[in-house]
């Protein structure tokens, strides 16, 4: 991992993307060309990634567990790191300890006994780091086959791969205290952990469908929700939208 | 003596009515209550799905705060509008609303549902917590409810958020891309409800 590097993209990244915080954009990069990304991405959703988490989700409970805990371990060593440049000290010894435990009474990550010991695993990416600096999304818009993004977390996408050792020893095919990998390593657990997310969602998104007027509307106010949630660690529910109906 | 049993008919079936939907007025109970019962409603066999449907839409009517739903998610607009267009768009936006969360709950009324606390945020507002239990086909999902308790003894759900995120917000940003889209002209917004009212 080069910590240069990523101190050059973080300043970078705030000196063109410098907004409020709060104020998580809801600018349109290219709106039209989203809109015809997000179509394709439905049709591909429906063709491949919906049948095969429906497949997924009638396996045994333990080996869906399984996965989703080895690719969110896997993740883990992606948190640490953005925890540490966001000053989360606490949270990422706890994140540290639930990989080391994991990873060894826990069977390559595929069992979760730090879960049990109270130990918090939150999910943290340079995208978020951003964020937490004070980077605002900049604009928003839709990846084929990724799905919908910002300028910032697209920055941070690509740096996570910098910061990531999992992406290093894989995706840069670097080795890493005598651990080497290839790319078919990244991408099946890439792939494996957008599966997994599909198989827990399938009930979710169909309702969100069923009920929604503007689908890609709904999918952007919930993604930038989340962004906004993620960065903040908190979820502050705004009274002051409220009052103005208050009898 | 015709008369005293109409009006006794008639007091009986207003009684019930209004006391069928009533729930306690303490914000954490009020959500087990009506959760409760909208649940039972649900997976009730003995009765139609259109009489299911009919009674979750009287639980909705008589204790979420429709009229504030919907001028929330209509955004700025709202102040544009004449007298005859905010009347047209808050008879189509129950009608959407009570369709749609007929729908919703439907698809997770066979889930487990358990109310966890409650946090008063200020004299108008209560944030109950809630989780789906965890099932085979599901994670676990958390949810809050905002509930408008200005009127202690009749307290109103304005809000669902789920896993953090804001139904109300998105439903907000729904509408309003509708609208920025057709150069803020409501009777687009308005056929797009028609047609999912319809549909």
């Amino acid at each position: 991992m080069n910590f240069k590097n990523l101190g050059i993209l973080i300043t970078a990244g705030t000196l063109l993307f410098n907004t409020n915080l709060s104020a998580e954009t809801e600018k349109e990069c290219f709106e039209k060309l989203s809109r015809g990304i997000f179509e394709f991405n439905q049709v591909v959703d429906k063709a491949v990634l919906k049948p095969i988490a429906k497949g997924y989700s009638k396996l045994p409970e333990p080996i869906k567990n399984g996965t989703g805990n080895f690719t969110s371990n896997l993740a883990t060593l992606l948190t640490v790191p953005n925890h540490l440049l966001q000053g989360q000290w606490r949270s990422a010894g706890e994140s540290t300890a639930s990989f080391l435990i994991n990873s060894t009474i826990g069977i390559l990550g595929f069992a979760n006994p730090a879960e049990k010991l109270g130990l918090k695993n939150q999910q943290e990416d340079v995208g978020q780091t951003l964020g937490a600096y004070g980077v605002g999304g900049g604009c928003y818009f839709v990846l084929p086959i990724l799905g919908p993004t910002t300028i910032r977390d697209t920055v941070g996408m690509v740096a996570d791969t910098l910061v990531d050792p999992f992406a290093q020893i894989t995706l840069r095919e670097k080795e890493i205290l005598s651990i080497s990998g290839s790319k078919i390593d990244y991408f099946s657990v890439m792939g494996a952990s957008a599966v997994d997310f599909r198989a827990d969602n399938i009930k979710n998104l169909e309702s969100l469908e069923k009920n929604s007027l503007d689908m890609y509307a709904a999918i952007k106010s919930l993604y930038l929700q989340n962004r906004a949630k993620k960065i903040s660690n908190t979820f502050t529910s705004d009274d002051d939208e409220w009052n103005e109906f208050n009898k | 003596m015709k008369r005293f049993l109409s009006a006794l008919v008639i007091f009986l079936i207003t009684t019930i009515s209004t006391n069928s939907f009533a729930y306690n007025t303490d914000p954490k109970l009020f959500v087990e209550e009506l959760v409760d019962d909208a649940i039972k409603t649900l997976s009730n066999k003995s009765i139609s799905k259109a009489d299911k449907n009919k009674k979750i839409e009287e639980i909705a009517l008589a204790n979420v705060d429709i009229d504030a739903l919907g001028m929330y998610t209509l955004g700025d607009v709202r102040k544009t509008l004449d007298e005859n267009n905010l009347k047209k768009y808050k008879t189509l936006f129950e009608k959407y609303f009570l369709k749609s969360l007929t729908s919703r709950l439907t698809d997770y009324s066979s889930q487990k549902f358990e109310v966890l606390s409650a946090d008063q945020k200020s004299d108008n507002y209560n944030i109950v917590s809630s989780r789906i239990v965890e099932s085979a086909s599901q994670p676990e999902i958390k949810i809050d409810w905002r509930i408008y308790t200005k009127d202690p003894s009749k307290p109103l759900i304005r809000d669902l958020i789920v896993e953090g995120l804001s139904l109300a917000k998105t439903q907000k940003e729904e509408f309003a891309s509708i609208l920025n889209s057709n150069n803020n002209d409501i009777n687009i917004l308005f056929s797009k409800l028609e047609e999912f009212i319809n549909n």
